[in-house]
């Protein structure tokens, strides 16, 4: 049964899909938006502190359920398994409205120049597939401003002298800084670093109706109780839904982009809350569920003209599946460093995000999260026993002692790290699931032991009494910062959509999520996700002839 | 009175359905003070946890109730687990007669740390498994059944109740 045709029909209310929605909405074309998730408020912060996104061991609060939505995980050694949201290895993104950004950090890095320009900037990585984006930071820039300003970011990079040019400051102030602010920002500062605050998609001050970050220690990983952290949840969604041209449908799970005999979309064919199957019919299709969700969709998506799924004449739909290494290190210091406020996370550089002596890009480094007591168990240094009488006398005394310094090291693209469907396993509604391949490249390693090392230093250098790596190990890397299977590029050989977010073969079918990163900078993608919708939105829009785009 | 009258049937639905769920599932016997272990079982890992997480100063994993966070998800999310813990608990007690003639909750502590350092060494998936639920239930939310009274969060020093809504202002120098 097909339901009133609309203009667009957009596959995922996460960071790119909320964006296209109310840009699309706002302009009057009708829009429905499908979610496979539910639509969550602030009221759902029960701060459960082991049933959270953060700390899934009895479940992911916010989605997706392990009931039913099993993938299948490849080892190195081509061993596969079935695997659960909650277990590692699945690269669990949430699935609920607002996707990632309604329980995340909400770090909101700008990219660097260099960062859409790997390949010229530091030539070919043997094994990788680095290349350059078809599009740099100045085809950006207004649009970061643009979610800086209308979703609100809070910071003050004014002391990074290593950004990008940005023509205008950032709306809110930082919050006032933590213990461990104020014992990182002298050392680094006397090891030559330049430190600042992290910019944040967090209130600060009163913002858009919302108020400001109440300093709690149920930050990443829960619902903000106060509604002060910011994500397309209680932004744009809210908005497009407001303008009338917007029907946002939850609890819809899509199965597959439905195509004419010359393989132009017609709309797409999901389940709605009730499990049963609807057709809806739209002149635009706009995938957004993701970088592993998107490329199983099209993967699904078979026609005469491409029996490998959609767009994947050439074989590139799913391949490039990266993420980000985080690497750093732990200190322990002598005096307290615990202080009981959030977010934590506060101060950063960008020292050694490029012109690492010999490595191929690097890391933004930052000090980490808010930490529960259950998650400082990751914390435990490796030559104290993992349980016994020493583990707890250790966790008693280090607990409000230590400090953790990490970064999000860029990774080498892999063309054999990929998300393909799998030919047997079907979820709950009988869809073939992802099937995740491959590992991390040798380069992102050694990138990952410098960036520590320098985590290290600086530690040392505020006065940590004993000092711990954290470096990834060669297994594939997804999860939360999944991007790149889906890549932008010129040349339909080798990527899957053009710079316009636009599949190469099929005009009114667009991937508007991280699925289009060709690279993923040393920072958390967030802004560039939603940055990057808001042009491709504005490109989409420019060549809207009334039932289509017009070339 | 009207109070009392209710809260007195309250507490005989309370009873009665504890008492049918028990013999529908029959998961920890009868006589089991547990919703999956058996009576043996739950000493075992009583005592196997007392080991983890031991008393000193601070409570240790069993009055934090530990085994009662471990017991509970055994009945709901863990359910997958049921073989593993099975196995691993009469390992543990298999190991503990064979070398010392007793059950593990029977031996000395030195015999006990024996035992376990054999059982991390031998069968390092359950061991790490264990140690890891006992972790939770020791250092996670009480609303699960462990962290009995909050010991651990005390023991680290976290503020509980927080102070809601502040601002800290005041850290900020100058």
């Amino acid at each position: 049964m097909a339901l009133k045709k609309v203009n667009a029909v957009i596959v995922g209310a996460g960071a790119g899909g909320g964006v296209v929605a109310k840009e699309l909405a706002t302009l009057g074309l009708t829009v429905v938006l499908l979610e496979r998730g539910k639509w969550y408020s602030a009221a759902d912060c029960r701060k459960d502190d082991l049933f959270n996104q953060r700390t899934q061991v009895l479940g992911a609060k916010f989605g997706p359920d392990d009931e039913r939505n099993p993938r299948v995980a490849v080892d190195e050694q081509g061993r596969e398994s079935i695997v659960y949201p909650t277990d590692g290895g699945y690269s669990n993104n949430a699935a609920c409205v607002g996707g990632g950004t309604f329980s995340y950090g909400a770090m909101a890095w700008r990219f660097m120049e260099r960062d859409f320009r790997m390949r010229s900037t530091y030539g070919p990585v043997e094994g990788s597939t680095l290349e350059d984006w078809p599009i740099g930071y100045a085809d950006l820039e207004q649009f970061y401003e643009k979610v800086e300003w209308e979703m609100g970011v809070s910071g003050d990079d004014s002391g990074n002298p290593f950004k990008a040019p940005r023509r205008k400051a950032l709306p809110m102030p930082p919050l006032a800084p933590s213990r461990e602010h104020q014992i990182l920002l002298p050392a680094a500062r006397r090891l030559g670093l330049h430190p600042f605050d992290i910019p944040m998609l967090r209130n600060t001050v009163p913002y858009n109706g919302r108020r400001s970050c109440m300093r709690c220690r149920w930050c990443v990983g829960f619902a903000c109780e106060v509604n002060a952290r910011t994500g397309t949840h209680n932004t744009v969604i809210p908005a497009a839904v407001a303008t009338g041209n917007c029907e946002l449908r939850t609890d819809c799970m899509t199965r597959e982009i439905l195509l004419d005999s010359q393989a132009r979309a017609t709309g797409v064919a999901y389940y709605d809350a009730r499990e049963r199957l609807q057709e809806q019919p739209a002149d635009l299709v706009i995938v957004c569920g993701g970088a592993v969700e998107s490329a199983r969709l099209l993967l699904n998506t078979k026609h005469r003209l491409f029996p490998a799924g959609l767009g994947n004449r050439y074989d590139q739909v799913g391949r490039n599946l990266q993420s980000h290494s985080y690497s750093g290190a732990n200190g322990l210091f002598e005096r307290e460093t615990y202080d009981d406020l959030g977010p934590g996370a506060s101060i950063a550089i960008c020292d050694y995000n490029h012109g690492n002596p010999g490595l191929t890009g690097g890391a933004m480094l930052a000090n980490e999260f808010i930490r529960l007591p259950y998650q400082f168990m990751a914390q435990v240094p490796p030559w104290v026993a993992r349980w016994g009488q020493e583990h707890k006398e250790f966790v008693r005394s280090a607990y409000r002692r230590t400090i953790v310094v990490m970064g999000p090291v860029q990774e080498m693209p892999l063309a054999d790290a990929r998300v393909q469907v799998d030919p047997k396993v079907k979820d709950r509604w009988g869809i073939p699931v992802a099937r995740l391949s491959g590992g991390r490249h040798p380069h992102t390693i050694e990138i990952g032991r410098y960036i520590a090392g320098k985590a290290e230093a600086w530690l040392k250098e505020a006065g940590a009494v004993q000092t711990w790596k954290r470096v990834p190990g060669r297994s594939l890397s997804g999860g939360q910062h999944q991007a790149g299977t889906c890549r932008m590029g010129t040349d339909p050989k080798s990527s899957v959509v053009n710079a316009n977010c636009q599949l190469h073969d099929v005009d009114n079918v667009y991937v508007i999520d991280a699925g289009v990163h060709v690279t993923n900078g040393g920072f958390n993608p967030v802004l560039t996700i939603l940055a990057n919708a808001y042009r491709a939105s504005e490109q989409l829009l420019k060549a809207w002839k009334g039932t289509k785009v017009m070339a | 009175m009207g109070t009392g009258m209710r809260r007195r049937t309250l507490l005989e639905i309370g009873v009665s359905a504890v008492t049918a769920s028990a013999i529908s599932c029959a998961r920890g016997g009868a006589a089991s003070p547990w919703r999956f272990l058996t009576m043996a079982q739950g000493q075992t890992l009583e005592a196997v946890c007392a080991q983890l997480i031991p008393e000193d100063q601070d409570p240790g994993a069993k009055d934090a109730g530990v085994v009662n966070y471990i017991d509970l998800q055994l009945s709901t999310r863990f359910k997958r687990y049921r073989p593993v813990y099975r196995q691993g608990i009469a390992g543990i007690d298999e190991a503990s007669r064979t070398q010392f003639g007793r059950v593990f909750a029977a031996l000395t502590s030195e015999q006990q740390l024996i035992i376990l350092n054999t059982t991390e060494e031998k069968d390092r998936a359950f061991f790490d498994l264990l140690l890891n639920h006992t972790r939770q239930g020791f250092y996670g939310d009480p609303r699960h059944g462990g962290n009995r009274g909050m010991v651990s969060w005390r023991m680290v020093g976290l503020p509980f109740p927080p102070v809601r809504g502040r601002q800290h202002y005041e850290t900020q120098a100058g």
